[in-house]
């Protein structure tokens, strides 16, 4: 009942066109050149095209989400709050965490990379539901102008968790505005989820059995599994709220008998998964770099691929530990930090196991690879750093500090923004067609690398010594660090800006980048780039297990270091 | 007409059909979990609660909870018929049972409406207008933020599948022989057999537990 009347009865074939526009070497037409109007792009089916209107559409949300944290960190230069009231400041961190939050890390690499590739990997022509994935985006680009207007119309300074009483009752920002584009973009995860899930159940090519599927679809799924179990609570969560604030029907009101503490648990029952969501498929795109940066197969594949699953189920037993002083019951902080403790299992396989895939591996320091080196070890200090929040005594010591903000920002810029730059530079070729110059690729990582590390290092000792979180004064001891901090965060914006210049230079002035500039494994380097509208002209049949590079001493391995080798500086 | 059409992304219809199912039942799945959300804080606050949500239910009219639930099960009935009409390819008999489920479905939103405005009318919407002047009124009013919450949700869910219903009714009628009209059909079904489920599970939360609840 989705559909309107006409999909059901379109041909049956591979579906080649006539027209005469440009064909690349295989003589089909890419899906670049299959139409050039606005409407080609506005209501495409092509699950390619929809991850590029993803692509510049969260590319515009990090920029506006970024130019918050920029506010933030001027502001944080001098310990008085010189520059902008406490009201102010509490809306710049709500909206940079909401867009940055709901509008970049949870769809980043699923909508763009996930759309881009999955078909692709599993040797389909599309998405089981192409219009749903049309959908999705536009569903999206409607949460984001609800978003964009709250802004707009003044800002929302609850925090991006919202929390009651202040959101529902007494806040004076604009809380609906907000609220509904948070609650409107709830649909657009929740059909690209439904969408991956039954694409990769139902329309793997033939031979292409569970165990052969790249660690990247593995990863997707586990991510579409939290999206669809997920994101409907923190829908119903935000009705409930926005029904409270609009028309004050009670719900989370202490005066009715209601209980705050349970908007915090439905809220976090959705939230704490939320940070799989965001991590997870950088984890599979760290596992496709290291795979083809080492031309080994990766190590311990069953391990990695039960690992996403495992963390996907256990993220959805631990959202207590953000609760611990929030009255919760200690015997339910004991099990909620017990259970927060495992996490580290299955991340700490993925971690040994890319690890151990490095030993007498043919590693090349390409672009994509320094930003997968760059996730594993911020990845890692990200996560131990977490285990001393699960720990419920130090928690109370560094609860709603630097420490914690310190903490989820190497997990989520250190670790995801950094696998959603490896994974945008790994396919570039693939997507564009074009290759990116490698040399300012390389320099960028770098220049991230370290700007990250100088902006959020020094916030672990700031929380250390007590500073909380969002506050917009502090007292001038401190004002070391926060320099540093907000000199990193200067040499981070820079390393931002410079691959959004020279990849949009390269779609223009880059070389031809060929089908497979990285002699890589995959379903997906064995299509042109960019590649046919239809993928694939006949469906391919899978005989091998996923990254089946060829041993060391073998002449293929010798031919494939030349390919990589040989690289543009 | 080609029983075997399917759309371009998919090898065969079989393969087409195993995914609007899935596609489906993943979908039943979050809904599982919206119901859940808000019926885990009903079934917290009716713990915390229990004198005042018993008094809730008993405000409740049980004979137009009971009619409604006997309505929804009959709508059931005849939308199964229906996906096996379609199955059949008996596009008169399907197009009948299309319509008695629409009415059925709407015969209970009518019902629902007139339980609404008694209750406003009692003055037992929550927000500014709720006032009644029993004792521990306020709890009373978290009962029925819960009851409307719910019971709302459910009859939203109760318009979309009739809208569909009303587009398949519509698509049928022009073209009979459309060789994905099974499909949609019995992906419909699914979603309207889950909103009836929902009910199944209201009916007893709100109307049945209140006055024979455990004593508190």
């Amino acid at each position: 009942m989705t559909d309107a009347d006409a999909d059901a009865e379109t041909d049956t074939g591979t579906a080649t066109t006539a027209a005469t526009v440009t064909t690349d070497a295989a003589g089909a037409k890419s899906y670049l050149n299959a139409g050039f109007g606005v409407t080609s792009w506005l209501l495409t089916r092509d699950h390619k095209r929809i991850g590029i209107l993803f692509l510049v559409t969260l590319t515009l949300f990090f920029f506006v989400g970024g130019l918050f944290a920029v506010l933030m960190r001027i502001e944080l230069l001098t310990p008085p709050g010189e520059i902008f009231q406490s009201e102010t400041y509490n809306k710049l961190f709500t909206m940079h965490g909401v867009i940055m939050i709901f509008f970049f890390l949870i769809p980043s690499i699923p909508t763009v990379l996930g759309n881009f590739l999955i078909p692709i990997m599993i040797g389909a022509r599309d998405l089981a539901f192409p219009r749903l994935n049309l959908l999705s985006w536009y569903v999206f680009v409607a949460g984001g102008l609800f978003t964009l207007a709250a802004v707009v119309a003044g800002g929302v300074d609850t925090g991006w968790t919202f929390y009651t009483p202040y959101s529902s009752v007494y806040a004076n920002s604009r809380v609906v505005l907000a609220g509904v584009g948070v609650f409107i973009s709830g649909f657009s995860s929740i059909l690209t989820g439904l969408n991956f899930l039954t694409t990769i159940h139902t329309m793997r090519a033939p031979g292409l059995t569970w165990f052969r599927l790249p660690l990247f679809v593995w990863s997707i799924y586990a991510t579409s599994i939290i999206m669809v179990l997920g994101t409907p609570v923190i829908t119903i969560t935000l009705v409930l709220l926005l029904l409270e604030r609009t028309l004050q029907i009670g719900f989370f009101n202490p005066s009715l008998g209601g209980d705050p503490v349970l908007f915090q648990h439905l809220f976090w029952f959705y939230s704490h998964p939320a940070v799989y969501i965001m991590i997870l498929p950088g984890m599979g795109v760290i596992s496709e770099l290291i795979a083809a940066f080492t031309r080994k197969r990766v190590v311990g594949y069953p391990f990695i691929a039960f690992s996403s699953i495992a963390i996907a189920v256990l993220g959805f037993l631990v959202w207590g530990h953000h609760m611990f002083v929030a009255g919760q019951s200690v015997y339910a902080g004991m099990v909620f930090s017990l259970l927060s403790f495992l996490v580290a299992v299955p991340s700490g396989i993925k971690v040994f196991n890319w690890t151990a895939t490095l030993y007498k591996g043919s590693v090349s320091f390409q672009t994509p690879m320094l930003y997968a080196f760059g996730f594993i070890g911020l990845f890692t200090i990200g996560g131990l750093t977490g285990l001393f929040l699960a720990a419920m005594g130090l928690d109370i010591h560094v609860h709603d500090t630097y420490f914690v903000v310190a903490h989820f920002h190497y997990i989520m810029v250190g670790g995801m923004v950094m696998a959603f730059l490896g994974g945008i530079h790994f396919w570039w070729p693939k997507i564009t067609g074009k290759l990116y110059p490698e040399g300012w690729g390389r320099l960028s990582a770098l220049i991230i690398f370290v700007g990250f590390n100088l902006t959020f290092f020094p916030q672990f000792i700031l929380g250390y010594l007590g500073m909380p979180r969002r506050y917009h004064a502090y007292p001038e001891e401190l004002q070391i660090l926060n320099v540093l901090s907000t000199a990193g965060a200067s040499i981070l914006g820079v390393g931002y800006v410079i691959p959004l210049i020279y990849l949009f230079w390269s779609m223009r002035y880059g070389r031809t980048a060929g089908a497979n500039p990285w002699a890589a494994q995959g379903l997906e380097w064995q299509v042109p780039s960019p590649p046919p509208v239809d993928n694939f002209e006949t469906r391919p049949t899978v005989t091998d297990e996923a990254y089946a590079y060829p041993m060391r001493g073998d002449p293929a391995v010798q031919e494939g270091m030349r390919k990589t080798t040989e690289m543009p500086p | 007409m080609n029983r075997d059409a399917h759309a371009h992304q998919f090898d065969t219809a079989e393969q087409q059909d195993a995914a609007a199912r899935l596609g489906m039942w993943t979908f039943l799945l979050t809904e599982v979990l919206l119901f859940g959300g808000i019926l885990t804080g009903y079934a917290i606050y009716r713990a915390e609660h229990g004198d005042a949500f018993t008094a809730g239910s008993a405000r409740l009219d049980f004979w137009l909870g009971f009619i409604n639930t006997a309505i929804l099960i009959a709508s059931s009935l005849t939308m199964a018929l229906g996906v096996h009409a379609a199955e059949h390819r008996r596009h008169r008999l399907l197009m009948f049972f299309l319509a008695a489920t629409m009415l059925l479905g709407a015969a209970f939103l009518g019902i629902k409406a007139i339980e609404y405005a008694h209750k406003i009318h009692e003055r037992l919407l929550p927000g500014p207008l709720f006032a009644p002047a029993a004792p521990g009124a306020r709890r009373l009013e978290l009962f029925f933020s819960f009851y409307f919450a719910l019971t709302g949700m459910h009859a939203l869910h109760m318009l979309i599948g009739i809208a569909i219903l009303a587009v398949l009714l519509v698509m049928v009628a022009r073209r009979p022989d459309a060789p994905s009209i099974h499909r949609r059909i019995e992906v419909t079904g699914l979603y309207w057999h889950f909103v009836d489920i929902v009910w199944i599970f209201l009916f007893p939360l709100l109307y049945l537990l209140g006055p024979a609840g455990p004593a508190r």
